[in-house]
């Protein structure tokens, strides 16, 4: 469709805060401090910023209406075109691949853009479960309504019982090996992750996600500033967003189409043939541990029914696997929501720029990212490279 | 086809709004869903005909937590669809498509924006919007914000409570016959400056009309738009700026950010026809005038009564940019220009240049 | 937090020395009066009679239950109302081991379940009483259990919770269409 206008994008710079449970901070202190270090990463000042795009989740988990407009001067925007974007969970990633059009379209040279949550400045459990006037409460949060989908792919695919916890395991060992990461567990043993006790069965307290404050940023350039930097960039190789219906008869909830759409859609426009052979390193959105082997599944990294072997082979755990997922340590190790996505996002653009320290996947070229939101119905996906698209 | 400076030639090919004072009966998406079926049902699309949807609502005005979710329904999204949200006024998620469309990625989009207020109090909502640690605590009303900056123009002298009332009246009047006011008849300045203060310097025909409503809008790039309609509204210029948001550090009788978008829109360029403005107090209208340098002796200005007559919060942007669109389309504009706010004090503003072949 | 990402805080030499303000605590209240829309208002109508409603997709038929006023499936607004039957089955479920908010009246751990009731063609969520979480299982016949007549109100709540039946599963392939 359309013509073919669209230009080159780069991720000239990543910043990050350190997530925890409370940054004594103000949100202004804390989406700048990721800002900077995102402009120092791509050796900019805020001077050299055309345009700021913003996403976090909804405005009730800080209790400020529209906080872009409060944060317009710590971001450096005044006088500038600053957007807020709002799409539930994909938020972060759907920032971002909004910022990245504003480079494809032409219309700028350099846009910086940012995901942030404080959920220590509200009480985020509230915020979810306000009253859904007219309707019965019984669903307690997020766990609560993505249980019963899980449920139907451990039915359906036969995976072991112990795969969530595998994944919560892997991606907690991951996270020791990245300074940011909230859950830094040095002790922690597979055992007492089976031992954690269950909150939403099947989910166990340990499958889950924390609840963090944090903000992440990146700085993307057209082509001609990406190719001035002095740091290596990440070349942005396809974007895709889908959305669909949360309920409908015959939706396919563990595996929906919008997922598989989107998914079928970024991987044409990179050129990708082969998923798992071609792409090095994975950061996906795992809020709750058994999403691992369903969206592998779902974005065609494994047949319908054997994600979970994925898993259980090691293949998805950092030095050890071929298609290394969450070497960050995931949503599972830190869940600013609102920067959520955009961190998977600038993780994949840190892997393939080679600067993942630590967690670095050696050799990373192409990487992915991925962020879902809603009843797994919101979809945001990248694909970024070391090489620029041919 | 692309213009001259590369970019593509995207127009405005129909719209469809609603708004009241309070829409009892309905749900949002109950009333928002026939307004994008009648704007795509205007230019004989389907939702398989648009590449890109893109909708603006606020989770504070709708008092829930992912408000928006609910009303995608009314897109028909199944099969998916490639679709984003701002949590902005429905201008700004129009910037969003156009930007797509842009890309070359989508050569269509849908475009919509609404809220309820009435089920809360807009004006103390709205305290929620100021900086979370100095003002908000304090709970100024939206209200007491707004004559905080008709106090500095007036005591300027770039206004009087007479200019102000001229202002409103016009706007009443104007709106006579504008099925979408909530705030009209005709009446004269004389008349409304007899009537009380509610927040001095404000009379209650400086404040804005609060109204429920929605607005759709569908865009279409080149010769798609050419297909659709016989007159496109041409978007030839588009692009939104922001303020400061401490009150105290912003010079509140200068509108920068206006200024600014008016220069990158190249608005002097020509001779403007008509314009629509979302100035939702009397005295932000003729801030926007005055910065923007429109005469009312040859700009048609706000004919319909503007948002002085109908603020739908999230929704009246968009609206103004519909209205702009509809004049060029009609032929009874070749130029014009339509404006959205948002944020106290006018903070934030787009500008959108529509002119017809 | 760790020294290595931590960036360092400078503060102007004004301020130097004061004790920094660690939180403020600026506490929200505001009140907001909703109406339930078209569909919702018939539905709750209904529900003062013992008679769940859903409403019909113009386009594919589907019934969707509660009524939401729009079908996804065609774009459109949904005008007509059928009944759906108070018994069905469920689809999935959860267990949930921890105190709900708001419901201090549920002792963990409970079962809240995906419902399809006979004649609706998506489940919706209930809580499952009259069973042991861990017998609980997908395909499982289950009844509404009402409030008494004079406590029905046009709300919701009037179902507080579905029970088995003790009828045959249904099949397992039937389970989602």
């Amino acid at each position: 469709m359309g013509e073919t206008t669209k230009r080159n994008c780069a991720v000239i710079g990543v910043g990050q805060t350190k997530y925890q449970s409370t940054r004594e901070t103000s949100i202004a202190g804390l989406v700048r401090e990721a800002a900077l270090a995102a402009l120092a990463d791509a050796d900019m000042t805020f001077a050299d910023i055309d345009a700021v795009v913003i996403g976090k989740a909804p405005d009730f988990f800080e209790g400020v209406m529209m906080p872009e407009l409060y944060l317009a001067e710590a971001l450096g925007a005044v006088g500038k075109p600053m957007l807020r974007v709002h799409t539930a969970g994909s938020v972060g990633g759907s920032t971002a691949l909004v910022a990245t059009s504003l480079i494809q379209s032409g219309v700028h040279e350099r846009v910086l853009t940012l995901g942030f949550e404080k959920q220590s400045e509200s009480n985020a459990t509230w915020a979810l479960s306000l009253p859904q006037p007219f309707s019965v409460s019984v669903n307690a949060g997020a766990g609560g309504y993505f249980s019963p989908i899980i449920r139907q792919y451990m039915e359906s695919s036969g995976a072991p019982d112990l795969i969530g916890c595998m994944v919560a395991f892997k991606d907690r060992q991951h996270a020791l090996k990245n300074p940011h990461a909230h859950v830094h567990q040095h002790d922690l043993t597979f055992e007492a992750v089976v031992d954690a006790p269950m909150l939403w069965d099947p989910i166990r307290y340990s499958e889950t996600c924390p609840s963090s404050d944090g903000a992440c940023a990146m700085v993307l350039g057209s082509e001609a500033v990406g190719d001035a930097a002095s740091k290596p960039v990440a070349w942005v190789h396809g974007t895709s967003m889908r959305s669909e219906a949360n309920n409908f008869g015959g939706r396919d909830e563990v595996s929906p189409q919008a997922s598989r759409d989107c998914a079928d859609d970024v991987f044409a426009q990179a050129g990708i043939t082969d998923r798992r052979a071609e792409i090095d390193a994975v950061e996906m959105y795992v809020p709750f541990s058994w999403y691992e082997p369903m969206w592998l599944e779902s974005l065609g990294f494994a047949p319908k029914g054997e994600g979970w072997k994925m898993v259980e082979e090691g293949a998805t755990t950092h030095g050890q696997g071929d298609l290394p997922v969450n070497c960050s340590g995931g949503v599972l190790s830190s869940n600013p929501i609102g920067a959520s996505g955009m961190i998977r996002f600038a993780e994949a653009a840190l892997q393939v720029r080679g600067m993942a320290g630590e967690h670095q996947v050696e050799g990373a070229r192409k990487a992915f990212g991925h962020a879902y939101g809603g009843g797994a119905q919101f979809f945001a996906m990248w694909i970024v490279g070391a090489d620029k698209p041919s | 086809m692309s213009t001259a400076n590369g970019l593509r030639e995207v127009a405005v090919v129909s719209s469809a709004q609603i708004q009241k004072r309070v829409i009892e009966d309905q749900s949002e998406p109950e009333f928002v869903t026939p307004l994008i079926n009648e704007a795509r049902d205007a230019v004989g699309f389907t939702q398989a005909d648009i590449g890109f949807t893109c909708s603006g609502s606020s989770d504070f005005v709708a008092g829930q937590a992912f408000s928006f979710v609910m009303t995608i329904d009314g897109v028909g999204p199944v099969p998916p669809i490639s679709e984003s949200h701002v949590e902005m006024d429905g201008a700004w998620a129009l910037y969003e498509a156009w930007i797509k469309i842009q890309t070359g990625a989508a050569d269509t989009a849908l475009v919509y924006s609404y809220s309820k207020s009435s089920p809360g109090s807009l004006r103390d909502v709205l305290a929620t919007q100021l900086d979370p640690y100095y003002q908000a605590p304090l709970w100024p009303d939206a209200f007491a914000i707004g004559g905080l900056q008709a106090r500095a123009l007036l005591d300027a002298g770039r206004i009087s409570e007479a200019d102000m009332a001229e202002a409103a009246a016009t706007a009443q009047t104007n709106a006579v016959d504008n099925p979408h006011a909530v705030r009209s008849g005709a009446t004269t300045a004389e008349a409304l400056l007899a009537t009380d203060y509610v927040a001095d310097p404000l009379r209650r025909h400086d404040l804005p009309a609060g109204a429920d409503g929605g607005i759709a809008v569908v865009l279409a790039a080149g010769d798609h738009a050419r297909q659709a309609v016989e007159r496109p509204a041409w978007i030839r210029g588009l692009d939104h700026r922001i303020d400061s948001h401490q009150i105290g550090a912003r010079d509140l009788t200068q509108a920068p950010s206006v200024a600014l978008a008016a220069e990158k829109v190249g608005l002097g360029a020509d001779k403007v026809d008509h314009a629509e403005l979302h100035g939702a107090f009397s005295f932000q209208q003729l801030l926007l005038e005055q910065t923007l340098g429109l005469d009312p002796a040859s700009t048609t200005i706000n004919p319909g009564g503007g948002a002085l007559v109908g603020n739908t919060m999230m929704a009246a942007g968009l609206m103004r940019i519909a209205d702009a669109a509809a004049a060029v389309r009609s032929g009874r504009a070749d130029r014009a220009v339509a404006h959205a706010t948002s944020g106290p004090c006018m903070q934030q503003n787009l500008l959108c240049v529509l002119e017809g072949d | 937090m760790s020294a290595d990402v931590a960036p360092e805080v400078s503060v102007p030499d004004v301020i130097a020395g004061v004790e920094p303000v660690q939180s403020v605590r600026t506490p929200i209240r505001l009140d907001y009066t909703y109406v339930p829309g078209r569909s919702l208002t018939a539905y709750l109508k209904a529900m003062k009679d013992k008679r769940i409603l859903g409403g019909v997709c113009p386009e594919t038929g589907q019934v969707a239950v509660p009524p939401r006023g729009v079908s996804p499936l065609a774009g459109k607004v949904t005008e007509e109302l059928v009944e759906v039957a108070d018994h069905g089955h469920i689809m999935s479920f959860c267990v949930t081991h921890i105190p709900l908010p708001g419901r201090e009246d549920l002792k963990p751990p409970f079962v809240a379940a995906w419902v399809r009731p006979e004649g609706a063609s998506i489940g919706f969520i209930g809580l499952i009483t009259g069973i042991e979480p861990d017998e609980c299982r997908i395909g499982m016949r289950v009844r509404a259990v009402w409030k008494p007549d004079e406590e029905l109100e046009e709300s919701a709540e009037n179902i507080p919770s579905w029970e088995p039946t003790g009828e045959p599963d249904v099949p397992e392939n039937e389970v989602r269409v």
